[in-house]
């Protein structure tokens, strides 16, 4: 059988983001499939492949109505849905499917209709973090930030570089819950929540889906819009509570990252846009440097000056990302929706929010407690 | 001591004999026959050269802060104890552990990064100890 290359043929929020309290969770799921499906120009019929994490893949298979012969509940957290996006273009390359829909949206901020979660007092992390009052992700990736700083020198004033540049951007996105201006002083002013981590250094909680739909290159070239082609991915695993990480300064993107280089056949140079998993500033700064676009130690220096933010030479979570823009529970999937955007020239017209001539992009997601990471690189077609 | 609200530990085969050492106030560590690296949290089988062959042995509770939070905005039963500080300790033994970093202010000033520190057995239930660390004064 010929190798199938895949697309990216359709990408959508739910209707409304930021707080939506009188829509569930599986709504808001139901909106961004359906929304996505339109822009791809198919129809739920048309789905033979379910990509999701939360849920399991039946409950929003039943609840949309469809029977897929393939499907991956794959749950790394917040990567989950980058690496679906590799998955699911490893199935449409073998023929097994023809068209893939990855979903994730979550009630976060009102809390209407979760999926059911919670840790086991006899799990690892029940007997072994949780009696020592540990606040999960926060506390997990402020210490890993805490080292960061202690062996290379990195600042609270680079972190807050990172938070003002998304704060720049989302200025320039109407759907970012956070639009007015920030200032480096004034994130640096913002309460502590865990030392190193201010609160203006964590990301946001909103109501948002988010639905992003998969087809073969062949297909693509027929529908709505211009494909964007899946050139490469990667996925890495590290460990799934802090306390077990080997080294809490060096992420799995130094695993997912070269795959998804070299199956792509590029080189750091090519990248054009990049969409990167911001559930705080700290996780931007080790995700460059674990993905190679600098060296270790030297994500702060990268970071600053105004490298990232609109007009930079780096444009870096251009929607305003998970810390201005919005943030269910599990971001990853809207760094895709971001990147094909950006490499379809939607924004054109719009000034920087275009970021001018983009052919290739990088998203990158990181899960759990800096545990598992996706990376995959898109290209126009 | 009933009325202790936080999240506690459940027990499983593997990782009682740890609990127990704690309320014995004489901490043990798995240790492996065959590589001789040890290990925590407890396992069935050595992570690092795949044994069986895991023996429980004396450490001596003493270590250096490997990386450390100070928890300002905290889970719902530990909220009145904000802010504290939650630390990842490097036994001298070489392997890694959660815990708290007690008897001294909860500030980055004063718990510093390769800070050596020892353990304080705390008794929180009838059947369950934590260990804790404080400063090395001596």
């Amino acid at each position: 059988m010929a190798i199938k290359q895949a697309a990216v043929v359709g990408v959508a929020e739910s209707d409304e983001i930021g707080v939506v309290p009188n829509k569930s969770t599986l709504q808001l799921q139901g909106e961004a499939v359906l929304n996505a499906l339109d822009d791809a120009g198919l129809a739920l019929r048309d789905v033979d492949g379910l990509f999701t994490a939360g849920f399991r893949t039946t409950e929003v298979a039943e609840y949309l109505g469809i029977q897929p012969r393939y499907f991956d509940g794959t749950h790394v957290g917040g990567s989950s849905f980058v690496v679906h996006l590799g998955h699911a273009a490893a199935a449409i390359a073998s023929g097994r499917i023809e068209t893939a829909l990855i979903v994730h949206g979550e009630s976060g901020r009102s809390r209407v209709g979760l999926p059911a979660s919670g840790s086991s007092a006899q799990g690892m992390e029940g007997q072994f973090e949780n009696p020592y009052g540990m606040p999960g992700a926060p506390g997990a990736y402020a210490m890993a930030c805490a080292r960061h700083m202690h062996q290379y020198g990195t600042n609270e004033r680079q972190l807050a570089e990172i938070a003002v540049a998304a704060r720049k951007w989302a200025q320039l996105n109407p759907r970012a819950f956070k639009r007015d201006p920030l200032s480096i002083e004034e994130v640096l002013a913002s309460p502590y929540v865990s030392w190193p981590f201010r609160k203006l250094d964590c990301c946001l909680v909103t109501d948002a889906a988010g639905a992003v739909v998969v087809t073969s290159l062949e297909r693509a070239r027929d529908l709505k819009k211009a494909p964007v082609r899946v050139l490469g991915w990667g996925e890495g695993h590290d460990h799934q509570i802090i306390s077990q990480m080997p080294d809490l300064t060096s992420a799995p993107g130094r695993i997912s990252g070269p795959d998804a280089f070299a199956m792509a056949g590029i080189v750091h140079a090519d990248i054009d846009v990049a969409e990167i998993y911001d559930s705080f500033t700290y996780t931007v700064l080790t995700s460059l440097e674990d993905l190679g676009f600098c060296k270790k130690g030297e994500g702060g220096d990268f970071v600053s000056g105004g490298r990232i933010a609109p007009g930079g030479d780096f444009p870096l979570n251009t929607s305003g990302g998970g810390l201005s823009y919005t943030h269910p529970g599990m971001f990853g999937i809207f760094t895709i929706i971001e990147c094909v955007r950006q490499l379809r020239g939607e924004f054109r017209g719009e000034g920087l929010r275009q970021i001018a001539d983009a052919r290739i992009g990088l998203v990158h997601g990181t899960g759990g407690k800096l545990s598992a990471t996706g990376t995959a690189i898109l290209a126009a077609d | 001591m009933t009325d202790y609200i936080k999240p506690l530990p459940k027990f499983d085969p593997v990782t009682a004999p740890f609990w127990d050492s704690l309320k014995a106030e004489k901490i043990e560590i798995q240790c492996c026959e065959d590589c001789a690296s040890y290990v925590f949290y407890p396992r069935a089988l050595c992570p690092h050269c795949s044994s069986r062959r895991l023996k429980w042995t004396p450490v001596s509770g003493r270590g250096r802060v490997y990386t450390l939070t100070v928890v300002h905005k905290a889970p719902g039963a530990f909220q009145a104890d904000a802010p504290y500080v939650v630390a990842l300790v490097d036994l001298e033994e070489g392997c890694r552990m959660m815990s708290n970093i007690v008897d001294v202010a909860p500030d980055p000033e004063a718990v510093k990064i390769g800070m050596p520190v020892e353990i304080v057995y705390e008794h929180v239930t009838e059947a369950v100890t934590l260990p804790k660390f404080r400063p090395v004064t001596r």
